[in-house]
């Protein structure tokens, strides 16, 4: 019934991307994120080597500082921490350029993302045709995206030092001898090749966590918002019983993925330890035959402690990159779903400034994967012509008005306003010229004045004013104390259904289209309101081409013409009384209701 | 006692005593679990050092040996690997009973609160709901949830660190006291810097949380109104304002940055620049023959690896502010009392439909002017009656007083003679039902949400919904009745919603049937269908139930047996139809409004205005 409901199509949520794939198609779509990245990893292969320097610098006094054959050697020493010194400070500045700079162009990148997002997600035929799933479209655009920031920067700064502490360990290791490092590498050789396994089980793992977690609070949601339903129906117990189950689940699976992350992440010490065993062992054999002294293999015990601690700390890194990555996933997802109804932009042909001529030749629509919805419609409303369409729930009648208004583009056939091809039309001038008032006033959350202003951005106060003037809402304003400056609430709740029905008209009449699609609110208000609201239209609709998808028989008695659609087809057409008098699906329609007229 | 805390010292101290006293919540509640990871943190600590001593050992047993003598021992390498490979692999077995061990207990306190926090949503009466904004319940169940037990993960880590701490520090006093003084001094400057470096940071963290949330407001609102920007083609200016709140999030965030990677390396070098300290003072030390070199290695072994843990104190510390309000929101919601008191009476259920009175009721919303009062009428077994009043006279108050959702301040509400406080928990749902304006689909099937757990058969159930006019676009669903619908399934429109509601309701033959405007969302030649069905009652008597009807439609009361006239909270009138049209003059006119023509001017405004 309402134009925003009912399943449209679905969203590509990227799940088959590979995590190759996503991270290039991410910086793609954010450029900021390659700004200055030579300069970051300049600073953090600088950053990188001071972490080695200094270990191995305080190994160097140890060893020939102190333990000097000839008693310490002071000069020696002195040199050596001069050396650690100037590298702390090299390296503590060069780890705050690299994490710096690594916040700077992960932070623009994501804002210039999440942007992008967003307003991607307002030409998504979704938006408008599932209302339920928005929670999760604003979820793609807020924490979805600060998941990709905290792995950027801290999953960056920690994965660049890692792999560059990796590298140059090795190349210390290979310098003290080549063959130790080859026994280390075939040490974590096991490891680095089960990463990928651990990988896709911890994909695997959190994906069900993730899916549980929805399940839990949607079932968490339930004695919320369906707190008069419960009680009403006395099902505490079993909607209690019901949470039980999603909390269980959900605990069930993040146990699950926290117990292979740990397990995941215990392999790494594993590997250290048969390292350590492995280059003593295959030192004291290539001691043996004087390849290596003693004092060379103890070195090289150290060293290897500087190649694990980076191996763990990334293996944790790569652990967390999954949720991270699966989140960038969503959000590309959103950008790479294409949009159904396509801007022509500046190559379009602009509508001329004048009341229109709506023009349906052959049209016919069906939702993807859907039976058709609308078969071979032809219709043609002359200029300043009040047409209400009615027909049963179902019949088609909303497919029309979305079709009139581009929601949605038809299947076959064509929709064009004085001639003009809506898909030539671009879109300024299209919500220029032609305006859609929803079912549901909907109002954003701030002043009577900004909600008007919606229909007409420059719109002064005097314009507004003239504008409530004219649709006879002076009074109604005088009843709010604070006149345009109230505030309306959340969804405009402040105000009753009606009165933020009265807005919306108010709005429309601001935005002056020549052409108005309204969608008849069916909810009840107080008769006084209704009464403003039927004068508001009324006037709303003098002097332009108007089509209202009729709830009300009065509605339908007071068009200039009625097209009475059934099962997707225009069945009849033609002023009410000559309707009446035909029969059809109307002359059925309106002797049901003159019946319930009459019983009251 | 209520001392206000009035500078940032003593907020912090209040912060960190609160923050401990949460943690021993959730010690006390799990205590194996807690023992267990903090046992397997203690482990790796403990082999941590292990580690280093079977380097030593292997050094001084098997590897020095060998290359003195050349003679290389099968045992001796043996040892080496057996030594290693145990230690890590205990090592191993620590980590995954910290790490396993956190996270248990973590989701462990989240679904014990979880738990407790639903039972009261669904034990607190009505009337508490409505003193409170879905949004703040939703949060106060997940969010905060999430926030008070948070600090559990780095718990075990921060606890093993200050057992290695301990370990560490008295080792070095046993080595050599003066060195382990100067190394302490490091300590100091570690806990130093990380407070400053909370104090700077806590600030911009606040504003950063904030302007998510203001984020995910506008993005919210947006979507929300979608057509609206649509059909205006007011994209641009929602993507300026969204802009505008992502731009200000995104400074934030780099500035937080700029903090943090000025002190990140601070607290890096600030070990680094302990073990140099010691390693100068050692070499004066030595070179007086006051120690030898093996002390001053291990007195800069043993800093090195404490230091670095000490930050994971940092970050369980970090935890405490948002684990403490989150807490107290939760708390708050537990202690909360007042649940509905039910006596004992289920009346056996009878064939005819139930018989209502409603004796001098009076009701106002906590505190709040009475909404009813002196409200008194009754309705015979079997009657159809038409609830009628303008905007907020108080009809759906009085449908929510009727099922018990909420009691009244003053007065009573008799079924079959019986007052419904009198009746058992679930006795009065198992005669009446309401049908709400808003329906409310839960996450299930079409036919769990139809038959809400009662033992219904599939044919009772399609029964119900073409009653209510729903079989057929219920049919039309992929699965039929095993259609899932809520958040994650199909999406219903308003009627479709309102028609399973009723579905819901028809399918458990109440003998009171309440329709709080439940068919506004609905075509009026369905409606028209239903009320018709519902009247047409099958064969059987027994489902000649009782209807109140909360009516706005000419042709909704026109099928009532009578009308009860509501305003300003009381009965204005009790007839039909026709004898309230003949002697209610507002009456006429509020049942009127709806079908009068279009007028120009405001000539009627006068006259249907509420009197």
């Amino acid at each position: 019934m309402s134009i925003s409901t009912r399943t449209g199509t679905s969203m590509d949520t990227g799940e088959s991307m590979s995590a190759l794939r996503t991270i290039a198609r991410g910086i793609e779509l954010s450029p900021e994120l390659k700004d200055g990245f030579r300069g970051t990893m300049v600073f953090a292969v600088l950053s990188t080597l001071g972490r080695i320097v200094v270990p191995v610098s305080v190994q160097q006094t140890l060893d020939r500082g102190i333990n000097a054959p000839g008693g310490p050697n002071f000069g020696y020493m002195g040199l050596v921490a001069a050396v650690a010194g100037i590298s702390v400070l090299v390296t503590a500045l060069a780890s705050y350029q690299m994490t710096y700079r690594l916040f700077s162009s992960a932070e623009r990148g994501l804002a210039t993302l999440r942007t992008k997002a967003f307003r991607h997600v307002h030409d998504l035929p979704l938006l408008t045709q599932n209302t339920e799933r928005r929670g999760a479209l604003v979820s793609r655009v807020t924490s979805d995206v600060d998941q990709v920031s905290q792995f950027l920067i801290f999953g960056g700064i920690i994965s660049i030092v890692s792999i560059g502490q990796i590298l140059v360990a090795t190349v210390l290791m290979a310098v003290y001898s080549w063959q130790l490092t080859i026994v280390v590498w075939v040490c974590f050789l096991p490891l680095f090749a089960s990463l990928r396994y651990f990988q896709r089980r911890l994909s695997a793992a959190y994906g069900v966590v993730r899916q549980q977690v929805g399940v839990m609070l949607s079932a968490v949601s339930e004695p919320v918002v369906g707190a008069a339903t419960v009680r009403s129906y006395g099902i505490e117990r079993r909607t209690q019983d019901r949470i039980d189950t999603a909390i269980d689940r959900y605990q069930a699976a993040s146990t699950r993925a926290q117990g292979l992350t740990a397990f995941s992440f215990s392999l790494g010490g594993v590997s250290a330890g048969l390292a350590n065993a492995g280059v003593l062992i295959f030192g004291v054999l290539l001691g043996v035959d004087g390849d290596i002294t003693a004092g060379r293999v103890l070195a090289f015990a150290f060293l290897v402690t500087l190649f694990v601690g980076p191996v763990q700390i990334g293996t944790q890194v790569l652990t967390d990159a999954q949720n991270a990555i699966a989140g960038w996933r969503r959000v590309i997802g959103i950008l790479d779903t294409p949009a159904d109804v396509v801007d022509p932009g500046a190559n379009g042909v602009r509508l001329p400034d004048q009341p229109v001529t709506i023009e349906f030749a052959g049209v016919g629509f069906a939702y993807p994967d859907g039976p058709p919805v609308l078969h071979d419609v032809d219709l043609v409303v002359a200029p300043n012509t009040r047409v209400a369409v009615v027909g049963e729930t179902g019949s088609g009648k909303t497919t029309l008005a979305k079709l009139l208004t581009r929601l949605m583009d038809p299947t076959s056939g064509s929709v064009s306003l004085d001639g003009v091809d809506l898909r030539e039309v671009p879109f300024d001038s299209l919500r220029d010229r032609v305006v859609l008032v929803p079912q549901e006033g909907f109002l954003f959350d701030s002043t009577l004045r900004a909600n008007a202003l919606y229909g007409r951005l420059d719109a002064t106060d005097e314009q507004i004013l003239v504008a409530v003037d004219q649709l006879g809402l002076g009074d109604w304003l005088e009843t709010l104390p604070r006149g345009l400056d109230t505030r309306v609430g959340q969804r405009g709740e402040s105000l009753s259904a009606g009165e933020r029905q009265l807005v919306a008209l108010l709005r429309a009449h601001l935005a002056d289209p020549d052409l108005l699609v309204l969608d008849e609110a069916t909810s009840a208000v107080d008769p006084a309101l209704e009464m403003r609201i039927a004068r508001a239209l009324e006037r709303l609709t003098k002097g332009r081409t108007s089509v209202t998808i009729a709830h009300r028989m009065s509605t339908a008695e007071n068009a200039d013409d009625v097209v009475v659609v059934d099962k997707g087809r225009i069945v009849q057409r033609g002023p009410h009384a000559a309707l009446v008098a035909e029969g059809g699906v109307y002359g059925r329609m309106h002797a049901s209701w003159v019946a319930q007229q009459g019983a009251a | 006692m209520s001392r206000r805390p009035s500078t940032g010292r003593t907020r912090q101290r209040g912060t960190l005593r609160d923050g401990f006293a949460v943690i021993g919540v959730a010690i006390r509640r799990e205590p194996w679990i807690f023992t267990l990871s903090t046992l397997g943190s203690v482990l790796f600590g403990a082999l941590t050092v292990a580690d280093a001593w079977v380097l030593g050992w292997s050094t001084n047993h098997v590897v020095l040996p060998a290359f003195k003598d050349g003679d290389i021992r099968p045992v001796g390498l043996l040892s080496i690997l057996a030594l290693f490979v145990a230690v890590a692999l205990l090592r191993a077995v620590g980590i995954v009973a910290r790490r396993l061990g956190a996270g248990v207990m973590q989701y462990r306190m989240q679904a014990h609160y979880r738990r407790a926090v639903t039972r009261q949503y669904l034990r607190l009466p009505m009337a508490w709901h409505q003193q409170h904004p879905t949004g703040q319940l939703l949060s106060n169940a997940n969010s905060d949830v999430e926030a008070a037990w948070a600090p559990i993960a780095p718990l075990p880590m921060a606890v093993g660190t200050v057992a290695m701490m301990v370990i560490a520090v008295g080792e070095m006093f046993w080595t050599d006291v003066p060195l382990a003084l100067v190394g302490l001094l490091v300590f100091p400057l570690v806990i130093a810097t990380n407070v400053v470096y909370q104090r700077i940071q806590s600030p911009l963290m606040t504003r950063a949380q904030a302007l998510r949330a203001e984020l995910s407001e506008v993005a919210h609102e947006s979507f929300d109104g979608a057509l609206v920007v649509k059909s205006l083609g007011r994209e641009g200016e929602e993507t300026d304002r969204f802009t505008v709140k992502a731009h200000r999030l995104r400074d934030v965030n780099i500035k937080a940055g700029r903090i943090r990677a000025a002190f990140d390396p601070v607290l890096e070098a600030l070990p680094n620049i302990g073990v140099l300290a010691v390693l100068a003072a050692g070499v004066f030390r030595v070179e007086r023959g006051l120690t030898d070199p093996g002390s001053v290695v291990t007195v800069a072994y043993l800093l090195t690896i404490v230091s670095f843990p000490i930050r994971s104190l940092g970050w369980l510390v970090g935890e405490f502010p948002r684990s403490v309000v989150g807490f107290d929101r939760v708390q708050a919601v537990l202690d909360t009392t007042g649940e509905m008191a039910y006596g004992d009476r289920s009346p056996e259920r009878r064939a005819e439909g139930a018989r209502l009175d409603v004796e001098d009721l009076a009701f106002g919303y906590s505190g709040g002017p009475l909404v009813l009062r002196n409200l008194t009428f009754s309705v015979r077994p079997g009657r159809t009656v038409a609830l009628v009043g303008a905007t907020a006279s108080g009809k759906s108050t009085l449908t929510a007083l009727l099922l018990r959702l909420v009691d009244p301040a003053q007065g009573r509400v008799l079924m079959d003679g019986t007052d419904v406080r009198d009746l058992a928990p679930g006795a009065l749902a198992e005669h009446a039902a309401l049908v709400p304006q808003a329906a409310f689909l839960f996450d299930d099937t079409v036919r769990g949400n139809v038959a809400l757990g009662a033992d219904v058969h599939d044919d009772a159930v399609w029964e119900a919904l073409r009653t209510a006019q729903a079989d057929g676009f219920v049919a039309a669903l992929p699965a039929g009745l095993d259609t899932r619908l809520g958040e994650r399934g199909a999406t219903l429109s308003g009627g479709q919603r309102q028609r399973l509601s009723l579905a819901r309701a028809l399918v458990r033959r109440p003998r009171l049937l309440v329709m709080d405007d439940a068919t506004s969302a609905v075509d009026p030649e369905v409606e028209a269908r239903i009320l018709a069905a519902l009247r047409r009652t099958p064969d059987d008597v027994q489902s000649e139930a009782t209807v109140l009807v909360v009516a706005y439609r000419k042709a909704t009361i026109s099928l009532a047996d009578e009308v009860v006239y509501l305003r300003d909270g009381q009965v204005a009138d009790q007839g039909t139809h026709a004898e309230l049209l003949a002697r209610s003059p507002g009456y006429a006119d509020l049942v009127n409004a709806y079908e009068q023509e279009l007028p120009e001017g405001g000539s009627h405004d006068a006259e249907v205005s509420v009197p």
